[in-house]
């Protein structure tokens, strides 16, 4: 820059302060946890300041505990069979309605468009919703989980605008050729909205895998849950009675805190190692969602 | 005469036309109907569940068959109305979401702005994906993380007990009066970096002529500032801004009920929250249905409003 006044140095020197501020700011607690669930909990328990370093000598009796627990294991299985058939159910539904409303031919096009947009504005709310999975007898299965949020609009609207910017001459050809609806679906638009369909992969994936909720509300058996109500058990309720008897531990705080830094790392750092690898698909993702209009 | 004749003839044509473009793209329609299926059994028959909020539900009557509730139907909105609560879960939801777009809008931008001056790309980099990190962690983690660090012996606590803000050895999140800034700011925590993710990119797209101009006139960085890029964005920030006050009452429970307890429910509990409970732990199922279609009616309303207002100041809209 050709501004090197001493004025814009100085602000350069505050500038990096804060940024590098603000960054350890959002690394500090993950490290901080790391660090805690590796420390000896005696010690852990009696601690209140800041962690740079394992307290006393490093253990991992935490991760013990972790991969020895029935429902963390069984949470982890469940939530990659709901990711997995989920996320597949997802985009089948959301190409299939996004690519049926890009169609300008269409003539009801107009009116279906209106009845999904809708729904982004107004719904039936929590109790509905519930009683609705109840009439239907979904409750206490993963299909609760699965099926009342197999599409979401907004991630069909995104899909949608990325078929419109398709150029119509593509589907025109292959119209000429004879091909149907669904064949110039699948072999001519999907192709070409790859990068979108990645975007959705990641999209309807974190939701999946953050969800806890419905699965608080609409699953009895333990063993059906999915890691984040698992986790949410733990965690917040401080629940350990079924993990505990499994490894007949005392249910001490300190062994109960250390297990609780144990979990967190375990369960969020499958995401953590990954993501810096996807931002550039989230980010593109943003400005998709942005710019719909 | 003409005139409806003319009608007449554009009506019929237009059920010809609808029929043939039903035959014509009949595989097209086929298509969607599971996603219609989808979203009548489960966007719109939920919708259709909201009478019960004018009933007097139960589950074995079922929707049809359950009395009508007292007040020609508006028996449980009165009560909502008349009750304690009603004032109480107002005020905490306004000031829990008013306070976090206080704090939260604004920061986002800042960040950008910074961001924008710094020329060491890898720096750059670096601060951006660890802005992000907190983005990427599931809420039940991030509550967990917040309970253990605000709680009697976490770090949070105590450093703020050291400066007498607080007592030592009790959690925040047992005080009425911390639950909203520990709120508050965890939530600037966790969104800080993404949300600056719009602001980066329209900063991005500014044409960097403009500021080569600027410096030839004389225009030092904070002038250019100032003039160039503040307003290059401003469209982006207010829109932005609109769109989130659109959601103002639209503050989700999933945060709150992994924070709070029944000794703060006096700051901490809010619309959301309360119709969970009443609803699905209590199951009051009539009236907690009325309270939460009220808040659905004051959340369409405040986005159709905003949205309207944001077309009229930045020809962009969510529609």
């Amino acid at each position: 820059m050709d501004n090197k006044s001493t004025a814009y140095k100085i602000f350069t020197v505050c500038n990096t302060i804060v940024l590098t501020a603000i960054a350890l700011a959002c690394l500090y607690p993950f490290f901080y946890v790391v660090v805690a669930s590796l420390s000896d909990p005696n010690e852990l328990i009696k601690h209140n300041g800041l962690l740079f370093m394992p307290l006393k000598k490093i253990t991992l009796d935490g991760y013990n505990m972790v991969f020895n627990n029935k429902l963390v294991l069984s949470g982890y299985k469940n939530t990659m069979i709901i990711l997995v058939v989920g996320v597949g159910i997802n985009l089948i539904l959301t190409t299939m309605g996004a690519y049926v409303i890009s169609l300008k031919e269409l003539m009801l096009r107009k009116p279906l468009t209106i009845l999904v947009i809708i729904t982004m504005y107004f719904g039936g709310g929590m109790v509905p919703a519930y009683l609705n999975v109840r009439s239907l007898g979904l409750l206490d299965s993963i299909w609760s989980l699965i099926i009342p949020g197999a599409i979401s609009t907004s991630n069909l609207l995104i899909m949608r605008s990325a078929f419109m910017s398709v150029p119509e001459s593509l589907s025109e050809a292959a119209k000429m050729d004879g091909a149907s609806h669904g064949k110039i679906l699948i072999k001519v638009m999907l192709p070409l909205v790859k990068a979108t369909m990645a975007v959705m992969v990641l999209y309807y994936g974190v939701s999946h895998w953050n969800a806890w909720f419905n699965s608080s509300i609409y699953l009895r058996t333990s063993s059906k849950y999915p890691l984040q109500l698992v986790l949410r058990n733990i965690l917040i309720q401080s629940q350990t009675t079924d993990m505990m008897s499994d490894i007949g531990a005392a249910e001490s705080p300190q062994v109960l805190l250390l297990l609780k830094y144990s979990l967190i790392v375990v369960s969020s750092l499958p995401i953590m190692t990954i993501y810096p690898f996807l931002q550039k698909f989230f980010q593109k993702g943003v400005m998709m969602g942005a710019v719909k209009g | 005469m003409k005139k409806s004749k003319k009608a007449a003839g554009y009506k019929v044509s237009y059920g010809i036309r609808l029929k043939k473009d039903l035959k014509k793209n009949y595989a097209a329609y086929l298509i969607f109907l599971p996603v219609l299926i989808y979203y009548i059994i489960f966007c719109y028959k939920p919708m259709y569940g909201l009478i019960i909020a004018f009933k007097n539900y139960t589950p074995a009557k079922g929707i049809i068959e359950s009395a009508w509730a007292d007040n020609y139907g508006l028996g449980h909105f009165i009560k909502f109305f008349n009750s304690y609560y009603f004032l109480r879960l107002l005020k905490n939801t306004l000031t829990i979401s008013v306070s976090s777009l206080l704090v939260t809008f604004p920061a986002p931008i800042i960040l950008a702005l910074l961001l924008n001056e710094v020329r060491a790309k890898k720096f750059k980099k670096t601060v951006q994906t660890l802005s992000y990190m907190p983005h990427f962690i599931s809420t039940v983690v991030i509550c967990s993380m917040i309970h253990l660090f605000v709680g009697g012996n976490g770090f949070i606590t105590n450093a703020l007990s050291a400066v007498g803000l607080t007592e030592g050895g009790i959690s925040l999140l047992s005080h009425e009066k911390m639950f909203v800034p520990t709120y508050v700011i965890s939530e600037l925590w966790q969104t800080i970096g993404w949300s600056a993710i719009i602001y980066i990119s329209a900063l991005a797209g500014i044409d960097q002529e403009l500021y080569e101009a600027a410096r030839i006139d004389g225009a030092n960085r904070w002038k250019q500032t100032l003039h160039i890029t503040l307003p290059s964005i401003m469209v982006t920030i207010i829109m932005m801004f609109i769109l989130k006050i659109g959601s103002v009452m639209s503050l989700g429970h999933e945060k709150i009920i992994l924070l709070y307890n029944p000794g703060i429910y006096n700051t901490a509990d809010v619309i959301s929250s309360y119709v969970y409970r009443k609803g699905l732990l209590e199951s009051n199922w009539s009236f907690s249905t009325a309270v939460g279609f009220f808040n659905s009616v004051i959340n369409l309303t405040l986005v159709v409003v905003s949205n309207k207002i944001c077309k009229k100041k930045t020809d962009m809209g969510l529609w």
